[in-house]
């Protein structure tokens, strides 16, 4: 069968079923593309929150979408030095 | 009171033109007085497609700018009663226009006509943003090709957060016998990935360049394949509700139609 498929070409196998999965992916990740500014405001409110639980060196924390075939996920990244205890300072910043 | 309808695309040369001009043509057709407005300020083509060039003294910037009245420069189409054209100026930019003064200008027209369909700019920037800033609804064009479904996907994002309702897909050069092979992206795939509504689908036809080369939009007067497209698409704008045209019996027939060509010519010779 592969040998008759490869001498008269083959319906099944067209650029049609590839070029819909590269679509798909394409659009995943230029769906869920972010600015580097809404990156960073984003940063900034995450930190804000983590630092009302716990201390956190906030020049190593890394945030980014990461994006695989298939899905892009949210991954951060945060090296904490000390969690809180007690009463929570929720007026720090 | 007029519908103001933005046909875009992001990606360049995917049909904008092509279906303002035809279906500015149909809707006339149908005894709508419609003006077909070319939005692409610096590269103005709609008056080419439409056979109108030699009848252009004003344009659009004219009006906004006040050198001329409204009427001065709408172009009226001798072809078809109630179909006007208002053209784009060549040798300006598209800094020469701003997204208010779109909007004022949309709003004189409203009042004359039932249709204004603006032929939008491909891209994302100023001149699609002015475009689009005047209508209230939105056709968007593509091919069966990823660049422009892509780019379609971002002009459909763009358009919903400027709140433009509906949105409506129209997929044009479409060729059966390919999506037949496995070789093209089906109708399906597309409204797969984009879900928004399809208002048509255009199929590749040799008669959209004839049209162009002789300044006859299709909808006027040419039975083909994609004349027929373009004529169901005004009819749903209309309200009515059409059945998709079923492309691979045309296919078929197109075919047919060449083979018939064919034995005319040799016998000719
Ligand atoms: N259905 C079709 N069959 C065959 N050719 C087509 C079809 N639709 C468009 N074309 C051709 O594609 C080219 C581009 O069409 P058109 O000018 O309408 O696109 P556009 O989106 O307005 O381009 P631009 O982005 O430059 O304004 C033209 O040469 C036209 O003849
Ligand atoms: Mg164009």
């Amino acid at each position: 069968m592969d040998f008759l498929k490869k001498i008269f070409g083959s319906g099944n196998d067209g650029s049609r079923d590839k070029a819909k999965d590269r679509l798909k992916i394409v659009l995943i990740h230029d769906r869920t593309d972010i600015s580097p500014q809404l990156l960073d405001s984003l940063r900034d409110e995450i930190v804000g929150v983590l630092t009302k639980y716990m201390e956190i060196d906030t020049d190593k924390i890394e945030i980014d979408l990461d994006h695989d075939e298939h899905e892009v996920a949210l991954v951060a990244n945060v090296p904490v030095l000390r969690i809180k205890r007690g009463k929570i300072d929720v007026d720090k910043n | 009171m007029a519908r103001v309808i933005v046909t875009t695309s992001g990606k360049g040369g995917v049909g904008k033109t092509t279906s303002t001009a035809n279906i500015a043509a149909a809707l006339a057709r149908f005894g709508k007085k419609v003006v077909a407005v070319d939005a692409d300020v610096g590269l103005r083509n709609l008056d080419v497609i439409m056979g109108l060039e030699n009848r252009v003294v004003y344009n659009f910037i004219d009006v906004i700018e006040k050198t001329c009245k409204l009427n001065q420069a709408l172009v009226k189409d001798k072809r078809v009663p109630g179909l006007y054209l208002l053209p784009a100026a060549q040798t300006r930019t598209k800094d020469a226009v701003n997204p208010e003064q779109m909007v004022a200008l949309c709003e004189e027209l409203k009042p004359e006509f039932d249709f204004i369909l603006l032929d939008c700019p491909a891209g994302i920037e100023g001149g699609f943003k002015n475009a689009a800033a005047g209508a209230e609804e939105a056709l968007v064009v593509t091919t069966p090709e990823i660049p422009a479904v892509r780019d379609a996907d971002r002009i459909i994002g763009m358009l919903e957060s400027m709140g433009k309702s509906p949105i409506r897909l129209i997929i044009n050069r479409l060729r059966p016998n390919m999506v037949q092979d496995g070789d093209m992206l089906a109708k399906e795939d597309i409204l797969d990935v984009l879900s928004i509504d399809l208002i048509g689908v255009i199929p590749e036809d040799e008669n959209v360049i004839r049209s162009a080369n002789i300044g006859e939009p299709m909808t006027m007067s040419l039975d083909s394949p994609a004349a027929h497209a373009y004529l169901n698409i005004a009819e749903r704008l209309l309200g009515r509700d059409v059945p998709l045209m079923d492309l691979e019996s045309y296919a078929t027939r197109t075919f047919i139609s060449k083979i018939k060509k064919f034995f005319k010519g040799s016998k000719k010779r």
